[in-house]
């Protein structure tokens, strides 16, 4: 860095510039790898295994605990004003239209987005992604490409594992330890939750999935030119820790922008 | 005789950590003569690896061009630049082999990667490849379970498989010992021999490295010092270079030095 503030100002606007305008050719390239020769589906299969049956366990419990606490909480709140019966609409609904999208992506990003970033920044740093540049085999269609089409597939599907442990989570709680009506709790998820409350999840689900790939994968495939991030196996352990946190941060305000252009 | 590679007054410049530029690369022009070997030497940082670079199109140059059979590859993009590597083989300083795959599906990586051949062919050429590099028997070990000049083996038959018209080898005895690199240096000249390809070594081996090139290339301070042949470094008047053989080459060269 510069003594001068103003030098140093401008440069980390250009730094940050045109690592938005790396970051969006690295997702063009990434989607159009899709159309690239030939598509490697076994690698995909890979991919969503690891991604998607790799964190089932941790949906299944982070989704019944959010769901057990979400009818505890619920009926402690509901019960103040005579509307326990009200427990499933709310459970089912915070479920599918925030938590279960939010969560999932957050979880999703910790365990798989946080492999993704370490194995390409590793690949990066030993000259692996050179190689096959030197090959002329395409990183993107070899390497990228199946990792962002196996996280828009599995995100989305472990959201809906997870909305329905946790609407399960929800009702143990709700119906067996607080005692509400059983035919209640399923009457009030039944008359609230619409197809629109479903896609409104859908659609964050998708949007959750593109940006913990895209900002996981940027991170380890550029982690050489990453400011500040150093060299070696510390530039890897660094960024992967910054892609874990910008995409949750990200998640976290696209939620909340989603939310307002589509609720 | 036509040259393969030819740098036309090319710039390169770095931002330095602590501010300012550093140019590692100033006007250089050069070219590299088809079916020879040439070798580039320089201490570290004075851009040989950046040199390696421009030729393959991972690194821009600021100014100039870098031809490579006489198409410009500082001009070339997307399909026509993926064309134009297809003729390199790239040996790197530390192989790049991929970690999760097997001796064999990295050597098969590139013909199944680039070519339309069947299974039972890719087997058929890697396996045959394999017993040439004296690597048959390992074909499923991973490159962890390698030793550093079975690695570098490895690398080297992985980048023969498209059969590339020049290879390109980064420091390519780095971590080696004098056995395993006296090994190395004879499995490239027997495969240059036997292929014919136009080799371009970058390495702090010197002299012995020196016994393969046909023409060396030195770099200092952003300039090249271009020598038709190892024997000519020795007349060079250039104190910079006549300091180089001090260091790298020691007695070798020194009699001639203390006559001069």
């Amino acid at each position: 860095m510069n003594g001068n503030p103003i030098v140093n100002l401008g440069n980390t606007g250009l730094y940050i510039v045109t690592d938005i305008g790396k970051m969006a050719i690295f997702l063009m390239k990434s989607l159009r790898g899709v159309f690239r020769h030939p598509f490697r589906l076994q690698e995909l299969i890979r991919q969503v295994h690891f991604v998607g049956v790799g964190s089932l366990a941790v949906i299944f419990f982070t989704a019944a605990s959010t769901g057990m606490v979400l009818g505890l909480q619920g009926y402690y709140s509901l019960n103040k004003f005579g509307a326990e019966g009200m427990l499933g609409s709310a459970v089912s609904l915070t479920l599918i239209m925030e938590l279960g999208p939010v969560l999932t992506a957050l979880m999703v990003a910790g365990r798989a987005g946080s492999a993704m970033c370490a194995e390409l920044g590793i690949m990066r740093i030993s000259e692996q992604i050179d190689a096959l540049d030197c090959m002329a085999i395409d990183p993107f269609r070899y390497l990228i490409t199946p990792k962002f089409l196996a996280t828009l597939i599995a995100v989305p599907l472990l959201t809906a594992v997870f909305d329905v442990v946790g609407i399960a989570g929800g009702y143990v709680a709700g119906v067996g330890l607080m005692h509400v009506n059983p035919g209640s709790f399923i009457q009030g998820m039944q008359t609230s939750v619409t197809n629109h409350d479903i896609q409104l999840g859908i659609i964050k689900s998708f949007a959750f999935a593109l940006l913990v790939v895209w900002i996981c994968t940027g991170r380890g495939f550029f982690v050489r030119e990453i400011r500040g991030a150093g060299f070696g196996a510390e530039s890897v352990s660094r960024v992967t820790t910054q892609a874990v946190v910008l995409s949750s941060i990200s998640v976290l305000v696209f939620d909340y922008l989603l939310t307002a252009v589509l609720l | 005789m036509p040259s393969a590679i030819e740098f036309r007054d090319v710039v390169k410049t770095f931002a330095k950590s602590s501010g300012g530029l550093q140019t590692v690369l100033k006007r250089v022009s050069f070219s590299i003569p088809a079916g020879k070997t040439t070798v580039i030497a320089g201490g570290s940082g004075q851009g040989k690896s950046v040199t390696l670079k421009l030729i393959l199109g991972l690194m821009q140059a600021d100014a100039g061009q870098v031809f490579v059979h006489d198409q410009d590859i500082t001009r070339a993009r997307g399909r026509e630049l993926e064309r134009l590597r297809t003729q390199f083989g790239v040996l790197f300083q530390g192989s790049a082999l991929f970690d999760s795959l097997t001796v064999f599906e990295n050597v098969a990586l590139p013909l199944r990667e680039r070519t339309e051949k069947s299974e039972v062919e890719i087997r058929t050429l890697v396996e045959a490849s394999l017993g040439q590099f004296e690597l048959a028997g390992h074909e499923e070990k991973y490159p962890a379970q390698l030793s550093g000049g079975m690695q570098k083996r490895v690398g080297l038959a992985r980048a023969m498989q498209l059969k590339p018209s020049i290879m390109l080898f980064d420091e390519p005895t780095t971590g080696l010992d004098p056995v395993m690199t006296r090994e190395i240096y004879h499995l490239f000249a027997r495969t240059q021999a036997e292929f014919g390809f136009t080799s371009v070594i970058v390495s702090h081996d010197i002299p012995k490295i020196f016994n393969l090139a046909d023409q060396v290339i030195i770099l200092n301070k952003g300039e090249m010092d271009v020598f038709a042949s190892p024997e000519a470094i020795q007349w060079s008047e250039k104190p910079h270079i006549q300091e180089f053989v001090k260091m790298t080459m020691g007695d070798i060269y020194q009699s001639h030095l203390v006559e001069k």
